[in-house]
């Protein structure tokens, strides 16, 4: 038994490395938000392209749908951008963008250059509406489920593994 | 080598208080003294969530600005610490909160290092009472030259 003591610190080492081992895989800036499970809090925002109509929460209410958060000035936005018009083309679900403390023009001009993948793009100038969903880095990403229920969200740009793991399986057991 | 030393010396000082001018013309939103220090005491409190090692009321982010007027804002409308934290924490979840909430999510984090005191000052209690009950010549004779 004696003999076999030089292994305890051997032990703890490995121990120890398979922390911090499992801690290199761990992103400290992805904080796990509270809304998921929760109902979307309530808004009423201008549309980007026309600010006289407004588009409420409970208007989308009955339907899955993502809710991406963008900006012109947000340079990943930019890199997230050609999947999200590639993706709104298998209409898989509805986009609806939160253009989010943004120049309403600087917006649309972004959206004339780049593609518009949005059914529309809501105008959240001061960016309450985006404290409301705890954004802190654009882009991110929601779903919502058909009572108006976040069932997912995605901080930083989207990736094709996301969509094709995560997404897609999310929105067909929604639908299903 | 002395005036280029004062010259230095005169720029600094200038550049500093440009500094204290800038901080004046950026102070309070609100003209109320105790309203701002209590929101900078609740900000204090809360992690900003772009820079995570700064408290919302020490950095400069975009998103920390915003946060500060809200919390001026529910200041001002009559809310109370509790109902700001828990405004935060229904958004950014306890991880804005320096001080989390002691639950079984977050046990292992309030009682760790605790434990690992405790646990080394098991281990050298046990080891200590074991060598105690060591006979003397056990131990190895002291070095003759330390002595002298």
């Amino acid at each position: 038994m004696k003999s076999l003591k030089f292994l305890i610190p051997m032990g703890i080492f490995l121990v120890l490395v398979l922390f911090l081992g499992a801690g290199l895989k761990l992103d400290p800036k992805e904080v796990p938000s509270p809304l998921i499970g929760k109902p979307a809090p309530t808004f009423a925002l201008a549309r980007l392209d026309d600010p006289t109509q407004t588009i409420r929460r409970d208007d989308l209410l009955g339907q899955v749908w993502m809710l991406n958060v963008w900006a012109s000035w947000c340079v990943a936005c930019r890199e997230e951008h050609p999947l999200l018009v590639e993706f709104a083309k298998s209409k898989t679900l509805p986009i609806y963008g939160l253009n989010y403390k943004d120049q309403p023009a600087a917006g649309q001009k972004w959206l004339s250059d780049f593609g518009n993948p949005y059914q529309a793009s809501l105008s959240d100038r001061d960016g309450r509406v985006g404290i409301d969903f705890g954004v802190y880095g654009v882009p991110e990403t929601f779903i919502i489920d058909r009572q108006g229920v976040v069932r997912f969200k995605q901080i930083g740009p989207i990736t094709p593994e996301v969509i094709r793991t995560k997404i897609e399986p999310l929105v067909r057991q929604l639908n299903g | 080598m002395a005036k280029w030393f004062v010259r230095t010396f005169l720029v600094a000082i200038l550049g500093c208080s440009m500094g204290i001018a800038g901080a004046n013309e950026a102070a309070p939103a609100s003209a109320d003294p105790a309203l701002e220090a209590r929101m900078m005491a609740i900000s204090s409190e809360l992690r900003c969530l772009v820079c995570q090692n700064q408290t919302i009321a020490d950095s400069h982010a975009e998103l920390a600005v915003d946060l500060r007027a809200q919390v001026r804002e529910m200041l001002q409308a009559g809310k109370t610490d509790q109902q700001i934290t828990e405004y935060m924490t229904a958004r950014y979840g306890d991880f804005v909160l320096y001080r989390p909430p002691f639950k079984p999510a977050t046990a292992l984090l309030w009682i760790g290092p605790a434990a690992m005191v405790l646990i080394g000052l098991g281990a050298l209690f046990v080891v200590l009472r074991r060598r105690s009950r060591l006979a003397a010549d056990q131990f190895e004779p002291e070095d003759p030259d330390s002595i002298a």
